[in-house]
């Protein structure tokens, strides 16, 4: 009962920051706003019109351009233009009539072609800019680090490719932080063996220094099960590991609190025979 | 107001049964009737050394039984007889008449005196017991005797506790810690990273000496009725936990057959000293299994989720086993010898774990969180017929585990981390006259052997 109402203690600050994080995910998402669907094509744009009479005298020109011209998805560019001639400017893709010469920020998601179309008396003209827009890479995952050059000793590769599983206090499952770092250690585990083809590899189950020391070699020795099944689940080959259980007799700390006792209810790995 | 009055009422009654409990452990211990009143003299007659060894190793010896009230020396009359030539009953008033002793300010039921001397290059010591409220000298005499020794301090303590012992036996003390001895678990004297090793004292503290070199980590031992052998667990520096069977007598391994398993560990004798029964994860997860003294003819007696282990036997009943189970907490449990008829001992509390029978097959001490944090372990000692009823004895100055009954069935050896890192403690089993055995090193899980 007691250990029950200790492992929903421990869970419920971990579960409400993921559903936090969710949420804030969900938040930030929901601000994109869709693009707003281009106003209706200029009748007789991209080439020179008649326009209206004004008290200007010859023909429109028109410049337009993106700086920069090539931006990643979510930053922004300034679309810059200047016109001569003219007293009807508008440029496309929702940013409608504009002054005569002007800047203004855009934050386009995909790659956006603008077109100016300015009208005056003698006249029009058009201006296009393109800003290309660039997917940033996806973050990637740490690879877990090879060693550089020669492939390192067994004890070195298990000491720096492989991390420890941690679990609840008196449990034996799995939790989903344990299953992250076991999935790391499939991988590296089969790296390890294809440079060291006839290791063996130790999965030590530790338990914290509650409990009595006779109990909790049977408790280690499922964690260790646990942790080993897993990895045979994810192809380690299961005649490559031996699981020991240390119970509480080998802690990496010894320090009666909460932040020690975690540190040591481990499935820990170290070199075989 | 009703319901208040009955939570009262069944609170006083809770309160009430506890105490009854405390009272009837306290009989037990001290026997019923009161405890006889020792007075003992100074013995005299060796060199300064040797009857300072003696005098305060006798007297420790009847102290630590728990069974008698010493009488403080400051009361005693200034003279006291050396021989029962020695006594005068017409000469009262200068100690050398019983009625000094028996009268105020003494209060003593018993006189302990006696001499000692070197002869021929022995130590020989004359102990009497005289009980002071007989007039007759000759009704009076409980106990004559005459010990030898070698002449030297070593043989002054050695007369001192054969002459306790015949003291505590003479008063209906069961058993006896003469000879007997305190196995342990020890960092000392071994240079592998977490490596133990077993070390044996005599029952009150002296000669700590290590008895095994493994070469490993060397845990939970446990002793043959006989005191002859030990069960340990062992881990090699890198390796899987095994049984190792050790002689008493050279430190040495015997052999011992260990199943193919991840994990085989804390293993206990029956009371006939030819069976054991151990922790194997041979089937999967840990179980109790039954074997032969020598590791062969085993068979597997639980199939449990709890990681079933401790298992104890009824030194009284070899069919009546207790083991501890952690499905859903750490609890003791019982069990006959093939694992049928489990039932649970203790209430669910907390964690409960390490119980040790007591010689006479009724009383059990065991470590409990009960009241305290998770893994803040006490010593509690219930009386198996009536389980729902305890008696603490000690009160959280650091972890208290490891409670082990001495041969006398009165005292208790246990761990304790109230000094810092864990060491080796006794007490009787009231919770008085505890005692610090260890200092070096940390030393951990106690066994108390018959020799």
């Amino acid at each position: 009962m007691k250990t029950n109402a200790y492992r929903h203690r421990n869970l419920t600050p971990a579960a409400s920051a993921l559903l936090a994080v969710a949420l804030l995910a969900a938040g930030a998402c929901g601000k994109h706003t869709p693009i707003p669907p281009p106003p209706a094509a200029p009748t007789g744009g991209g080439t020179t019109t008649p326009g209206i009479a004004t008290p200007t005298t010859g023909s429109p020109t028109a410049t337009l351009t993106a700086e920069p011209s090539r931006i990643e998805r979510g930053q922004s560019a300034n679309l810059v233009w200047s016109t001569t001639n003219a007293n009807d400017v508008t440029i496309n893709n929702g940013i409608g009539t504009v002054t005569a010469s002007g800047r203004q920020s855009i934050s386009p998601i995909d790659t956006t072609t603008y077109t100016l179309t300015a009208n005056g008396p003698n006249g029009g003209t058009t201006a296009t800019a393109t800003l290309t827009i660039t997917t940033p890479p996806p973050p990637t995952i740490p690879p877990v680090t090879r060693p550089s050059s020669p492939m390192g000793t067994l004890e070195s590769r298990v000491q720096s490719d492989l991390k420890d599983a941690f679990f609840d206090y008196d449990a034996v499952n799995i939790r989903e932080d344990a299953r992250v770092a076991l999935l790391a250690d499939a991988d590296a585990l089969k790296r390890i063996f294809m440079d060291f083809p006839s290791a063996t590899i130790n999965v030590e189950g530790h338990c914290d220094e509650r409990g009595s020391a006779e109990y909790n070699l049977g408790l280690g020795d499922r964690r260790a099960s646990s942790a080993r099944d897993l990895l045979v689940q994810l192809g380690v080959p299961a005649a490559k590991l031996r699981t020991i259980s240390y119970g509480k007799e080998r802690p990496q700390c010894t320090e009666a609190d909460e932040t020690c006792y975690q540190k040591n209810r481990r499935a820990h790995f170290s070199a075989g025979q | 107001m009703k319901r208040q009055t009955l939570i009262c009422v069944v609170a006083a009654a809770a309160l009430s049964a506890a105490v009854l409990v405390a009272q009837d452990i306290q009989a037990w211990i001290t026997g019923a009737g009161g405890k006889p009143a020792l007075a003992v003299v100074d013995f005299r007659g060796g060199s300064p050394q040797m009857m300072a060894a003696f005098n305060s190793t006798l007297y420790n010896d009847l102290q630590n039984s728990a069974l008698f009230d010493m009488r403080p020396k400051s009361m005693f009359p200034l003279g006291n007889p050396q021989t029962p030539a020695d006594l005068r009953p017409e000469d009262a008033g200068g100690g050398y008449a019983l009625k000094d002793w028996a009268g105020a300010p003494v209060n003593a039921s018993h006189l302990v005196f006696g001499y000692a001397g070197v002869t021929n290059g022995v130590l020989a010591l004359y102990g009497d017991v005289y009980d002071t409220r007989q007039q007759n000298a000759q009704s009076a005499q409980l106990l004559a005797k005459t010990y030898a020794g070698s002449p030297d301090e070593a043989g002054a303590i050695h007369v001192a506790h054969e002459f306790a012992n015949d003291i505590i036996q003479k008063f209906g003390g069961t058993g006896s810690l003469l000879n007997s001895r305190i196995y342990y678990s020890s960092t000392r004297g071994t240079a592998v990273r977490y490596g133990t090793e077993i070390w044996v004292m005599d029952w009150d503290g002296n000669n700590q000496k290590q008895l095994t070199h493994l070469g490993g980590t060397a845990d939970y031992p446990t002793i043959s009725p006989d005191g002859s052998r030990l069960a340990v667990t062992f881990w090699p520096p890198v390796g899987r936990p095994r049984i190792e069977m050790i002689s008493t007598d050279t430190g040495r391994t015997i052999p011992f057959y260990n199943q193919d398993a991840s994990l085989n560990a804390a293993a206990t004798f029956a009371p006939d000293g030819m069976r054991i029964f151990y922790s194997s994860s041979a089937s999967g997860t840990a179980q109790i299994y039954a074997a032969g003294i020598d590791g062969r003819g085993f068979t597997r007696i639980t199939n449990t989720h709890g990681n079933p282990s401790e298992p104890k036997v009824n030194p009284k009943n070899p069919d009546a086993l207790l083991f501890v189970d952690g499905s859903p907490n750490e609890q003791i449990y019982r069990m006959n010898a093939e694992g049928a008829g489990i039932e649970r001992i203790t209430n669910g509390e907390g964690e409960a774990s390490n119980p040790s029978w007591n010689p006479d097959g009724q009383h059990v001490a065991f470590a409990w969180t009960r009241g305290y944090q998770t893994g803040d372990f006490n010593v509690f000692v219930i009386d198996i017929g009536a389980p729902q009823n305890y008696v603490q004895l000690t009160h959280s100055e650091g972890k208290n585990e490891h409670p082990v009954w001495a041969p006398d069935g009165k005292h208790l050896v246990f761990d304790s981390t109230r000094s810092g890192h864990s060491q080796i403690y006794t007490m009787v089993a009231l919770g008085t006259q505890v005692k610090q055995l260890t200092t070096e090193g940390i030393n951990k899980y106690p066994v108390w052997g018959v020799k």
